[in-house]
């Protein structure tokens, strides 16, 4: 054990320190605690900053330079340095959004060349911006009996059918989606994963308002949709391989416990800030009680995290420890979320533009958004089925014998 | 940065891991218990010829001069197999007390003796790290003890004692001591010895420091117990696990139904990070003193409840086996149950930090 940085990370740290001592000023003013759940056309000067960011190798630190990132080697105490500094800072990282923590990833393991050079920078650069079709109404914790059908025509595909809870699609470039080209393969070999602007003919996006009031995701139906069969990525039905590698990277994103921390700090300061019959509310030891309990499971998932990325960094394989963050970040960051809400009794069901509204409704809103994510991106009973199978090797439910 | 054991670490971790499984075996702890025996000498001895008694003694005085995260390494090694020897206090938070409080001549007359295994020594701390019962507490007077200590850890059997008075001044005092009644007190757990001891104007020698030492010491207590619920909370899953894929029901293996997946994937998702906080709180002793206080009292209070928490649900997966004498799985149980009250209960120790924090009055 050794929690201090070693010269060459204690040097970087300090490079971070100095860059946004000098230049946070041009980062956009955007609280990820109140918008985070509207997606909206980004701004030219989150393009700008994120610019700046990848060309001072702050963020999309490991694409490389060919494909218009830094192209330094993999580092994950550096990432985590720059996630910490940044946070610390309270200035908005680089993005993390699907285009470019699932998509680019993605096309850099399964790409063509070709793809490469096309779609990897104006990704990174949020130039392009992408929606992920995966989802679809009747297959959910189930995805790979996907039904949205790809029949060849010619050099092209034939799209025909419809993806649910789509995340940004109304304001998408582009969407990577799954797609059934094979309708007789065993369901798992029948999958490849396509993409396409989001403006070619035959696609129709109804968004779909969420809980929160916000139209943060969508339906999209897809009615003879052509799309080129060079826009495969990967190799045709074998979508499902290249799919998974993305949902890895999104389960990480899920559980970043900075995230946790920064809701567990603002939940701290409500406790001293609001007041019931005159008295702050941290002086109620139930409420204190509550609080101190969370800050335990924060601190736990703080120094979890630290753990698996020490064991990555000695290159030991993913095990139960990375199985255990979506699962376990998620539920405490609803926790988080739902003590905020309760210590603003009254007030914390208040919603939109009442007056004597906190942290711009945020709680509340916050406190419906993260049960979507409790949902998304494998729900928590797929994670434990994920864990007690992969994890301590019990044994899968055994297939109901068709009628 | 690295957050992990280095090799030495778990070398010391495997040697354990490997006697252990040899000698602390469930029929042994189960002897023992029955017996109603303070600890297993043969088990003591095997442990002591590893180093256990010492780790936290200096070299000069016999030890082997490590740290609390080497203590707590070995901790979640006995809690993985309940073994029935005194290790909370008599290998780690006694010689702490000597080392950080104790002069030169008490450091000589004490540690050797403790280091080699030859000399136990119980802690009686009860009242200052989990507050006073039954109007339990001592005085100290002109170099003699009055009063009452309740719940004294490793406390039957040993040889001497740490005893805190209620101005949280530490002493040091002989078993055979004119004035001194020592009471076993049984507890649900039969894996570890704990005793009360009336003293009448009872000799004691008093540590030169005091206050700072008494907490830190009821700190470091505290991460070694939580290191201990760690083990004892991973072995309950393993033995779940285990059990679920034998027992069959409905013609399959009951480790393949959901219902019961999903217990021991809670489990497992809420042991998993508890091994960061245990580790952590142990690291900060050597190199942050000053958040060791915290540090421990997260470590304390949330492994006492993922340890209430799994004690529980691995009991359940085993059906009604799992409620039986027979299959042994309540020494994990009550193991679970008494780390969690002593040395204060999460909800005082929760309470602990959030005037740490200045959070409380």
């Amino acid at each position: 054990m050794d929690l201090t940085d070693r010269a060459e990370h204690k040097n970087f740290r300090e490079e971070v320190r100095q860059f946004l001592d000098e230049d946070k000023h041009q980062a956009p003013d955007v609280s990820a605690f109140t918008l985070r759940m509207r997606p909206r056309k980004l701004s030219q000067e989150v393009r700008d900053w994120q610019g700046l960011l990848i060309d001072r190798g702050l963020t999309s630190r490991t694409i490389p330079k060919a494909y218009g990132g830094f192209g330094a080697e993999p580092d994950i105490l550096k990432s985590r340095i720059i996630a910490d500094e940044f946070y610390a800072a309270d200035t908005v990282q680089g993005l993390r959004n699907m285009s470019i923590s699932m998509l680019v990833p993605t096309m850099l393991e399964h790409g063509t060349e070709e793809q490469k050079q096309r779609y990897i920078e104006p990704s990174i650069r949020a130039q392009l911006v992408w929606c992920q079709g995966y989802s679809e109404p009747n297959a959910g914790s189930d995805l790979a009996s996907l039904q949205t059908s790809a029949t060849e025509d010619g050099d092209d595909f034939i799209i025909n059918g419809q993806k649910i809870w789509t995340s940004g699609a109304h304001v998408a470039d582009m969407m990577f989606c799954l797609v059934r080209t094979e309708p007789d393969a065993p369901k798992h070999e029948g999958i490849s994963y396509i993409v396409f602007p989001m403006d070619t003919p035959g696609i129709e996006v109804r968004p779909l308002m969420n809980m929160t009031g916000a139209p943060a995701f969508n339906e999209v139906f897809f009615t003879d949709v052509r799309v080129p069969q060079a826009n495969v990525i990967g190799k045709r039905g074998q979508g499902w391989m290249v799919a998974n590698s993305t949902l890895k990277h999104e389960r990480g994103l899920l559980g970043d416990a900075n995230r946790s921390l920064d809701s567990l700090l603002r939940v701290g300061k409500l406790l001293q800030s609001e007041s019931l019959d005159g008295r702050p509310l941290m002086e109620n030891p139930l409420f204190r009680d509550r609080f101190i309990k969370l800050q335990a499971r924060v601190q736990a998932m703080r120094l979890h995290e630290m753990r698996m990325i020490s064991s990555a960094v000695k290159g030991e394989p993913r095990s139960m420890g990375d199985m255990v963050i979506k699962l376990l970040g998620c539920e405490l960051n609803h926790q988080l979320d739902g003590l905020g809400v309760d210590i603003m009794g009254e007030i914390g069901v208040l919603y939109d533009e009442s007056p004597m509204l906190r942290d711009s409704g945020a709680w509340q809103a916050n406190f419906m958004f993260d049960l979507g994510l409790i949902i998304g991106g494998g729900t928590a009973q797929i994670q434990k089925n994920i864990i007690s199978e992969r994890g301590l090797g019990m044994p899968r439910e055994p297939k109901v014998a068709k009628a | 940065m690295d957050f992990g054991l280095s090799e030495e670490q778990e070398l010391i971790r495997d040697s354990f891991q490997g006697s252990l499984s040899r000698i602390s075996e469930l029929d042994t702890v189960r002897q023992t218990a029955e017996a109603g025996a303070p600890m297993d000498e043969n088990i003591w001895a095997e442990l002591c010829a590893l180093g256990m008694a010492g780790l936290l003694i200096a070299e000069e005085f016999g030890g082997a001069g490590l740290g609390l995260l080497e203590a707590a390494v070995v901790a979640e090694e006995l809690g993985r197999r309940v073994t029935p020897v005194p290790f909370v206090a008599s290998a780690v938070m006694a010689p702490l007390a000597i080392r950080l409080g104790g002069d030169e001549e008490q450091c000589r007359e004490w540690l050797p003796g403790m280091a080699d295994g030859s000399v136990r020594v119980g802690v009686a701390v009860s009242e200052a790290a989990a507050g006073a019962r039954e109007n339990a507490g001592v005085t100290a007077e002109n170099g003699v003890l009055s009063g009452r200590a309740l719940f004294v850890l490793d406390g039957a059997g040993a040889e001497g004692y740490v005893v805190a008075d209620k101005s949280g001044g530490l002493h040091l005092v002989r078993a055979d001591a004119a004035g001194l009644e020592n009471v076993a007190l049984k507890t649900i757990d039969r894996t570890r010895a704990i005793c009360e001891l009336n003293f009448e104007n009872t000799p004691a020698d008093q540590l030169r420091q005091g206050e700072g030492v008494l907490q830190t010491v009821i700190d470091a207590g505290r991460v070694i117990l939580a290191a201990d619920s760690l083990g004892a909370g991973e072995e309950m899953l393993r033995r779940a696990v285990e059990y679920a894929g034998e027992r069959k029901q409905f013609n399959r293996v009951i480790a393949s139904f959901q219902a019961v997946k999903h217990m021991c994937a809670e489990m497992a998702a809420e042991l998993q990070p508890c091994r960061a906080l245990v580790w952590h709180a142990a690291y900060v002793m050597g190199q942050e003193p000053g958040e060791l206080s915290l540090a421990a009292a997260f470590a304390k209070s949330h492994t006492d409840e993922v340890g209430r928490f799994v004690a529980r649900t691995a009991t359940e997966v085993h059906g009604g086996m799992g409620f039986t004498d027979l299959m042994g799985l309540h020494y994990w149980f009550k193991r679970l149950g008494v780390n969690r009250a002593y040395l204060g209960s999460p909800e005082r120790v929760r309470e602990e930090a959030a005037r740490l924090q200045g959070f409380a009055a």
